[in-house]
């Protein structure tokens, strides 16, 4: 039963854990039902994304109503992917929440805190499962809303006001999504989105469904953070609580890429984006996005506010991998996908383990820190070199893939921007290493009261460099990451570049 | 507003036929327009309305807010334990055909369970949800009632 | 010309709701007039899926005797569940007011800015 229902089950799982949840006493129960579904969920995702490595594509219809007239789920290489992301940063990030958010969070909102904890899953994990596009749009509004729940609830009052402009932007960008789905569904009378693709062949030209993109495109790219639209993302990273920055900041934008995948070449297939501007306005956003966002990333006071204006800079990259169109275009951007995932959530845990030992994140409170807190020191160093992308880290693989696009289609003045965005890397990170172990300790009052300059507790050590070394393994060992990618691009319809 | 002899009346009267209509448009769903959102929204504006009228501490003594999000969770659960039955039995998740002897009384049982469950969430979030906004101590900034 | 204004008067009052919410919500400082600029906005949305579902003489999609053409219901259920959508941000929406009312002591962006940097 469980193989007949495994994609299922990724979904209903946590759906029933988090009523539960908001039942439970306040106290460690909530926590230990969050983490125990988290894992079940790894592994679910795993063994799901074994099944459909080779091509194999799982179709469950809910209901016993076949598509398309009944809500399907869909699993092909590219969903499985994101779905083993999205359950991995949950398993990482449990465990760590643990300290964490007992710290930042009254006691008397736990089991509720957990309990919409788990409905973001639930929405996140929806999203990658879903063949249906209303059904994408309903299990992004559940995604989001709690997400801003989640955000709000952090200890600075700016948190507040951090939720509330993620909110509007969010709503904004979820009703031009379903505009955009509206006005498909005019031209096809169809909501399934293999039923969608086979629909639209025919009538391409159609200016209906021109809108259609237009709107569905803002609409993803509001969620995506792609410039100029990222105005919320730099807010809601420095004032969430830090797990939940950690968890938002490794999935939230990464499967609204997915959603942008799917949508530009699954649903409007790779003809369509050629004879509209959209590849070429994404490789025109990617640039500016990659420079203005490193530039402005080196000018910041505040070591979040920092990693989340480089968020912006990768998640460029990502945008620009699509912008390509190619076979190595694409491959870049899910590999992308995964990697930054991997190297934004250490980098933020580690942060996260600064701010749970002094109460601050401000590169002038942090001064020498990196002598106190060796192991952490450690992790930033090596986390710091995956994002500007050294050879043997994962974050090489990534930038490899979008120089060859480059190359291949002879774009220079890109290729020449990604090297400036690896560069200006190079810059903000030395800027943080300098102060952790470069700079004189300082033992002034931050006006939270007690500070620890110690090493931080196992709990809180473990799932870091749990992440740390996945950085590493998935910089050597490429093989079941490049397998899953090749199958997923073949599966979304794209060719080799021809000239 | 406890000293507008009208508006007390009103409440008093108001109050059970505004729950029954909730529970007939509850029923109707099947047949008619209806269904669990709107009838979960009835019975909770029923409730408002008479905690508007009479105060909210003589409506937080019949509904408890604790009671309220165990019903909320309930009301969850049973839409999800529908699917899970369903599961069981073999078919697919939320496949009503196997509730019952046949598909017809199957496919009845299941949309009314579904709908219950709905109904039962909905109307106790936006009780919460009132609850929430009118207990809170705000101070007043403009002339007071 | 008057065919395109009037044959297609749902879409233009489609148009003006969208635009009218969407004014609101970029241009107005206080939380509040956001908010229900927003809820302008979506509404006209579900006037757009529900007015394309009509089909010429079809009657409500319900199944009653001695009527053969009913209207799409596929819109109508789909709608639904957009307003609820809609209901939950309006209610986390008008909750994060209360909260930021409670912090600052005031909802105007303006002076929310000017005390944090923040809006």
């Amino acid at each position: 039963m469980i193989e007949q229902n495994l994609s299922l089950l990724l979904v209903v799982v946590p759906l029933l854990a988090a009523p539960i949840a908001a039942m439970l006493p306040n106290g460690r129960l909530p926590w230990l039902l969050a983490l125990a579904v988290s894992w079940l969920c790894f592994i679910l995702a795993a063994w799901q994304l074994m099944v459909v490595i080779d091509g194999d594509v799982i179709q469950y219809s809910l209901g016993g109503w076949a598509p398309p007239w009944g809500i399907e789920y869909r699993i092909d290489a590219l969903n499985a992917i994101v779905a083993l992301l999205v359950a991995a940063i949950a398993a990482v990030t449990l465990p760590y929440a643990l300290l964490s958010i007992e710290q930042e969070i009254n006691k008397e909102q736990l089991s509720l805190f957990y309990s919409v904890f788990l409905l973001c899953f639930v929405g996140l994990l929806g999203i990658t499962q879903t063949g249906d596009i209303f059904n994408l749009f309903v299990f992004l509004e559940i995604s989001s809303l709690s997400a801003y729940a989640l955000i709000a609830m952090g200890r600075d009052r700016r948190a507040l006001t951090a939720a509330f402009q993620y909110m509007i932007m969010g709503t904004i960008g979820a009703t031009f999504f379903l505009i955009g789905v509206g006005l498909t569904y005019v031209e096809t009378g169809t909501l399934n989105m293999l039923d969608l693709n086979q629909r639209l062949q025919p009538i391409l030209e159609h200016r209906t469904v021109h809108t259609g993109f237009a709107f569905m495109v803002v609409g993803i790219a509001l969620k995506l953070a792609l410039f100029p639209l990222h105005l919320w993302l730099p807010n809601v990273y420095t004032y969430a609580p830090t797990a939940i920055s950690v968890f938002l900041a490794a999935t939230a934008t990464k499967v609204a890429v997915y959603v942008m995948l799917r949508v530009v070449f699954g649903v409007f297939s790779n003809d369509f984006v050629s004879i509209t501007p959209a590849d070429d306005l994404f490789l025109l956003l990617g640039v500016i996005g990659v420079i203005l966002a490193s530039a402005a990333a080196i000018s910041q006071h505040d070591v979040k506010r920092m990693l989340a204006y480089s968020s912006v800079a990768q998640i460029s990259y990502m945008v620009l991998g699509m912008g390509f169109a190619s076979v190595y275009g694409l491959t870049a951007s899910i590999v992308h996908i995964f990697n930054h995932a991997l190297m934004k959530g250490a980098l933020f845990m580690a942060v996260g383990i600064i701010v749970y030992r002094i109460g601050s994140s401000r590169f002038k409170d942090m001064a020498g820190l990196g002598r106190q807190m060796p192991w952490t020191f450690a992790a930033i160093f090596i986390a710091g070199l995956s994002l500007i992308g050294v050879p043997g880290t994962a974050g090489f693989i990534s930038k490899w893939y979008l120089m060859l696009a480059a190359i291949e289609q002879q774009a220079w003045p890109v290729a020449l921007a990604i090297l400036i965005g690896s560069l200006l890397a190079v810059i903000y990170m030395w800027k943080l290493i300098e102060t952790l172990f470069f700079e004189k300790a300082e033992q002034h009052e931050i006006g939270q009261g007690v500070q620890q300059r110690s090493e931080a507790p196992l709990s809180l050590l473990l799932p870091l460099w749990l992440l740390v070394l996945a950085n590493i393994y998935f910089g050597i060992e490429t093989q079941v990451l490049l397998k899953a990618t090749a199958t997923a691009v073949d599966l979304l319809g794209v060719a080799d570049y021809h000239e | 507003m406890k000293h507008n002899l009208i508006l007390r009346l009103i409440a008093k009267y108001l109050f059970p036929i505004i729950a029954l209509f909730a529970f007939y448009v509850q029923f109707h769903g099947d047949y008619g327009p209806g269904g669990g959102f709107q009838a979960g929204v009835i019975l909770s504006v029923g409730f408002i309305f008479y905690a508007m009228v009479f105060g909210l501490k003589t409506v937080e003594q019949a509904v408890p807010m604790s009671l309220l999000r165990v019903l909320a969770s309930m009301g969850v659960l049973i839409y999800g334990g529908t699917g899970v039955a369903s599961m069981l039995m073999g078919g697919n998740f939320l496949d009503y055909d196997l509730l019952s002897q046949d598909p017809v009384s199957g496919q009845h049982l299941g949309i009314l369970l579904v709908e219950a469950g709905v109904g039962i969430t909905v109307s106790s979030v936006t009780l919460m949800i009132f609850y929430a906004f009118a207990g809170r101590d705000m101070p007043a900034d403009g002339e007071g009632q | 010309m008057i065919d395109v204004i009037i044959g297609h008067y749902n879409y233009w009052i489609v148009i003006v709701l969208m635009m009218a919410g969407f004014y609101t919500v970029i241009s107005r400082g206080n939380l509040i007039k956001k908010i229900v600029g927003l809820n302008i906005f979506q509404t006209s949305v579900f006037l757009l899926y529900i007015s394309i579902g009509y089909v010429s003489d079809g009657t409500a999609p319900i199944i009653a005797e001695g009527f053969t053409r009913y209207s799409n219901p596929l819109p109508h259920v789909l709608i639904l569940t957009a307003i609820v959508v809609g209901v939950a941000t309006t209610a986390l929406g008008l909750a994060l007011v209360i909260r930021i009312k409670e912090a600052y002591g005031t909802i105007e962006e303006d002076d929310i800015h000017n005390q944090d940097e923040s809006l």
